[in-house]
């Protein structure tokens, strides 16, 4: 089970959280047309090693977090608003 | 008399009184502290059960969680519990216990001809020879297989009695897992250093092998009191670490012991989750079993369990025991058992020659240096065991009456490997070691690789303080007490296999033997994994925890590597077998999951409600407590003819406010909102990125930035969670304020052509007037003196307005409400009489708006907005979701009127070919009209009405033929609405 710190409630287990999706992904513009809108909403990288998520603190604070996690080990380097993104943080895998 | 082989006062039956209990019907007496194993030992009854799939006899194995044979079942009060391990079972007074997997008794057991056909049964049986044909599978194979196959029997528990479990939540900063010398020396330093330790130990008794030679009686005494006086640590007995969950996060189960239970009105497990910072695994080394022929006679057993059965319980195993082991740690069982006056047969090593051989001759036991057991006299019980050199020769004959084995000791490695730990061979042990992350834990004592207590429990002081530096805490100044000094010892020589004529087991649980491992290998399945899978070697339920290695080393054997190249399996959680009642815990009953209850349900109760529930919600499906649609027709009638009030304060409401509140409802809403004018109430739908229908509902502008949104009751969470996600990540540059108000406002419906009478008593001075206050309008009132809103919509087709007050004020407002209506002969109705307004009115819920529709397949295309963006504009446009294939919303009656629709019922055309082209979504028998209206999803359903079909309901052996009509059965000029 994963431990989350959630900058607001502090770390905090799983299950109080939804996961919402890739975080990289951008919603496009109004206009972009069917093929970026087909991309955005069902085309996913399935990355092996560090990856940028959404996880939205539904039974604590009802924010809506970014979280860095290791597909792998699972571990979390960086949680943040959806406002913030991680430092330009060196990619690789943890010990 | 507590049986013929209690032989010495045991540390755990020492002071124990008598117990009687049964087993296969025999009744027999043991000792208040014996398990159910030692109490059948010392009673000499080694037969205990058939093995799985050649139901051979077996007998007792290990003294511990690890045991592959010693499964009973177990009947009580609570009813029958199959698969219960006699190893771990405490005794108790009264206990009946049944030996598994024979019929029709132990002694003589029928399907015991498997062993004699095993030729015909190899690895890999079932897949090679269940197959064609396919119709077999079903009538022939799987009856026979479920048969013969299984351990214990189920059945139903006799109900009736509270939770048998709790579940309990541990923080700590480190978890110890094993309370041997190892843990107990890193729990002390843990502790002193100030941390908070949960130590958790499998057995009934701290203290691993120290409990095993009164020499170290004094250290282990004092270290379980140092800890007992650390207020931080707590160290939990019968409690097993199931598995590791990542991030520091553990599962146990936790037996209660017989005074616990007694205390617990009955509680008999805890079900731990324990969250911590790091992990110290101190879960000791099994002893592994060396595969010979007939390695699994009842009296072949592990040495240290007969070591244990002796000193824990006072019980020898045998009147005459050799051994057969490779280790010089393994001859302290011969040793003990000759101090208690055992006369030992002999000690069968391939070594040739150790130290402790030299000791045992010194005792006067017999050494048979450089040989080994190559076969097993007896069936059900050991008479002698056949020896010969390493290379065959010289065979000769051992009188004994038990075999005591030890192939060497395999670190207990599992939880390491869950941790995402590797893993180390080790030469010196001829065992792997775990690689932990440092991160998240370290290894200590005999899973470390440590040999002896002493040196276990030196390796557990270190790493109790490593962990305690790495923490911030400071370790204690000075050192614990010592141990005497481990014996010096010649190394372990690796045997895994002595191969022969006969069966040669690696695991007993599963019945799969060398053969069948060499047997994966040439068929392909050669990596250890794969072998596992294919042979179902370390798959029961003791996961293999005495022969796994022994396995990964014949594997290697066959594969021509070294057994650090083969690995071996990853056992995964659970270490042992969890009841389902444990997971439960006191989540059962009534506190499955939560009830959510209108502020008015004792209300509701009192005028006759019989509940529904929806979600987790509790709702009046109709005010009377007998069965049948008349009453529930009575309730729509009224409002038809009059005025009706119901409860709708399950629907979701959403507050939204801010200066960009109208243009996110824009982003979020198909249609517009940033054009609604204030005072006024809309109904709008809601999409998902991939363009299908997320929700409906009516949201009202109260203020130029201030709405409230209305969704359905089904989807309330979901929608709450879409807005917040969508006002984070995608409309960041809007200042909006999204508030959960669902349980804030209780809210109630007042319709029928009398309604505005009703709502202008309790309104106060409001002008109700269509001019002033018309379709779709909405507005903060006084209701009943009690601030609220009122809202004109409506659900039932009928003029109806909606008014919402503070939750705590439902009860005045809704008795005010009555008492307004009485003139008017008002009826409360219920979720029934509403879904038969709103099916005659073609009206969609949830049945319609179901994850696979679209906003055009449910007559919306019209309400999504031709210019600006919105969530799911795009792929609401794709080409798949504009096809006649589509099932588009239609109305439906039964030709004959006095024919019943049914929901779910398949609609196909009149004439063949008879493929399903749509479904009833929703049907009642209506008030309006005359006969049964329904709502159905139908292929190019806009473009059928007219046709007639044949509504199919396999389930309820019907076919009715129905015509299809639009979906608007009743008033669709929308004259009613706005009267």
């Amino acid at each position: 089970m994963l431990r989350i710190p959630c900058p607001w409630c502090g770390e905090r287990d799983e299950a109080e959280f939804r996961y919402r999706g890739d975080a990289t992904l951008a919603r496009p513009g109004a206009d972009a047309g069917l093929a970026a809108f087909t991309a955005y909403t069902y085309e996913r990288a399935n990355p092996r090693g560090w990856h940028l998520e959404w996880w939205l603190h539904a039974g604590g604070c009802r924010r809506l977090l970014k979280v860095e996690r290791h597909t792998l080990s699972h571990e979390i380097r960086w949680v943040g608003t959806p406002a913030e993104s991680p430092a330009a943080a060196a990619g690789g895998r943890p010990a | 008399m507590t049986g013929p082989a209690r032989i010495a006062a045991g540390l755990l039956t020492r002071a124990g009184t008598p117990l009687a209990f049964r087993f296969d019907r025999r009744a027999l007496t043991g000792l208040d502290g014996d398990s159910l194993a030692s109490a059948l030992l010392a009673n000499g009854i080694r037969l205990v059960g058939r093995s799985f799939k050649y139901h051979r006899p077996r007998g007792i194995v290990t003294a511990g969680a690890g045991e592959p044979c010693g499964l009973v079942d177990l009947s009580g009060p609570g009813g029958r519990e199959p698969n219960v391990l006699a190893t771990t079972l405490p005794l108790a007074a009264g206990l009946v216990a049944e030996s598994q997997n024979r019929w029709p008794s132990l002694g003589f057991d029928l399907l015991s001809l498997n062993d004699r056909l095993a030729r015909f049964l190899p690895a890999g049986f079932y897949y090679k020879t269940f197959m064609a044909p396919g119709w077999a599978w079903e009538r022939v194979y799987e009856p026979l297989i479920r048969r013969a196959a299984g351990l214990g029997r189920l059945a139903p528990a006799a109900g009736g009695h509270g939770p048998h479990a709790e579940i309990l939540h541990d923080h700590a900063d480190v978890l110890v897992v094993g309370a041997g010398a190892a843990g107990l020396a890193a729990a002390r330093e843990l502790g002193l250093a100030g941390l908070r330790v949960v130590v958790a130990e499998e057995g009934v008794l701290a203290g691993g092998g120290t409990t095993l030679e009164p020499r170290f009686d004094a250290w282990r005494t004092s270290l379980v009191e140092a800890l007992a006086a650390l207020p931080k640590v707590r160290l939990l007995t019968r409690t097993t670490v199931l598995g590791a969950y990542g991030h520091g996060v553990f599962g146990a189960l936790e037996h209660l012991s017989g005074a616990e239970r007694v205390a617990h009105a009955g509680l008999r497990e805890r079900l731990r989750v324990i969250r911590v910072r790091r992990l110290v695994l101190a879960s000791g080394a099994a002893e592994r079993l060396i595969a010979f022929p007939g390695n699994d006679v009842p009296g072949v057993m592990l040495a240290g369990a007969a070591h244990t059965y002796l000193r824990h319980h006072g019980v020898a195993v045998g009147r005459r025991p050799a051994l057969f082991v490779n280790s010089d740690e393994a001859y302290a069982a011969a040793f003990a058992l000759a101090a208690a006056g055992v006369r030992v047969a002999g000690v069968v090593d391939p070594r040739p020659g150790s130290l402790a051989a030299d000791r045992a001759r010194a005792l006067g036991i017999e050494v048979h240096a450089g040989a080994v057991v190559a076969a097993v006299a007896g069936r059900c019980a050991v008479r002698g065991v056949r020896i010969t050199e390493l290379d065959g020769s010289r065979p000769r004959w051992l009188e004994a009456d038990s075999l005591l084995v030890s192939g060497g000791y395999t670190p207990a490695t599992a939880l390491a490997s869950q941790a995402g730990g590797g893993l180390l061979w080790q030469d010196a042990i001829a065992a792997f070691t775990p690689a932990l992350d440092p991160r998240i834990g370290r290894a200590a004592g005999a899973v470390h690789g440590a040999v002896g207590v002493a040196a276990a429990a030196r390796d557990g002081s270190a790493v109790g303080r490593s962990i305690a530096i790495e923490l911030g805490a400071a370790p204690a100044g000075a050192p614990g007490p010592a141990l005497p000094d481990d014996p010096p010892a010649t190394a372990l020589s690796p045997l895994w296999e002595v191969r022969g004529r006969g069966k040669a087991f690696v695991d007993l649980q599963n019945d799969v033997t060398a053969d069948d491992v060499r047997l994966a290998e040439r068929e392909g399945y050669a990596h250890v994994e794969h072998m596992k899978r294919y042979t179902t070697h370390g798959m029961a339920t003791d996961q293999g925890r005495t022969g796994g290695l022994v396995g990964s080393a014949i594997l290697a054997a066959a594969r021509g590597l070294p057994v650090a190249a083969v690995g071996q399996a990853r056992p995964r959680p659970y270490l042992e077998p969890v009841p389902f009642a444990a997971l439960a815990g006191s989540d059962v009953g009534m506190h499955y999951r939560p009830t959510r209850r209108l502020a008015l349900h004792d209300w509701h109760d009192a005028a006759g409600a019989t509940f529904v529930p929806t979600g987790l919600w509790l709702r009046p499906l109709v005010y009377s407590r007998t069965s049948g649609w008349e009453p529930v027709l009575e309730e729509a009638r009224a409002v038809r003819r009059s005025v009706g009030i119901t409860d709708v304060s399950t629907l979701g409401k959403i507050d939204v406010q801010g200066p960009g509140a109208a243009r996110f409802l824009d982003h979020v809403y198909a249609n517009t909102f940033s054009t609604l004018a204030v005072g006024r109430a809309r109904y709008g739908i809601m999409l998902r990125e991939d363009g299908l229908l997320l929700d409906d509902g009516t949201t009202a502008r109260l203020g130029s930035q201030h709405f409230i949104v209305t969704t359905t009751t089904a989807n309330a969470a979901a929608v709450l969670e879409h807005l917040e996600f969508q006002l984070a990540a995608n409309c960041a540059h809007l200042e909006v304020l999204l508030t959960d108000v669902g349980d804030h406002w209780a809210q109630f419906a007042v319709a029928g052509p009398d309604s505005r009478a009703v709502v202008q008593e309790v309104a106060g001075g409001l002008d109700l007037s269509n001019e002033a206050f018309p379709f779709m309008a909405a507005a903060g009132a006084t209701i009943a003196g009690i601030p609220g809103r009122l809202f004109r919509i409506s659900f039932s087709g009928e003029l109806a307005y909606e008014i919402a007050v503070p939750a705590t004020h439902a009860l005045p407002v809704w008795q005010a409400l009555l008492a307004a209506g009485r003139p008017f002969g008002i009826r409360p109705y219920g979720l029934d009489a509403l879904n038969t307004l709103r099916i005659e009115k073609g009206h969609v819920t949830t049945a319609e708006l179901n994850g696979n529709a679209s906003a055009d397949d449910l007559g919306f295309g019209r309400l999504l907005k031709p210019q600006g963006d919105f969530v799911g504009r795009t792929l609401a446009a794709r080409p798949g979701l504009g096809g006649p294939e589509r099932l588009r919303l239609v109305g439906l009656r039964p030709v004959d009127r006095r024919r019943r629709l049914r929901n779910g019922a398949q609609l196909v055309a009149a004439a063949a070919p008879r493929a399903s082209v749509g479904y009833i979504s929703s049907s009642t028998p209506a008030v309006a009209l005359e006969g049964w209206v329904g709502l159905a999803m139908l292929a190019d359903g806009r473009n059928r009405h007219g046709e007639r079909l044949t509504a199919v309901s396999a389930v309820h052996g019907e076919e009715t033929p129905v015509e299809v009509l639009s979906p608007h059965f009743y008033d669709p000029e929308n004259a009613r609405v706005r009267a």
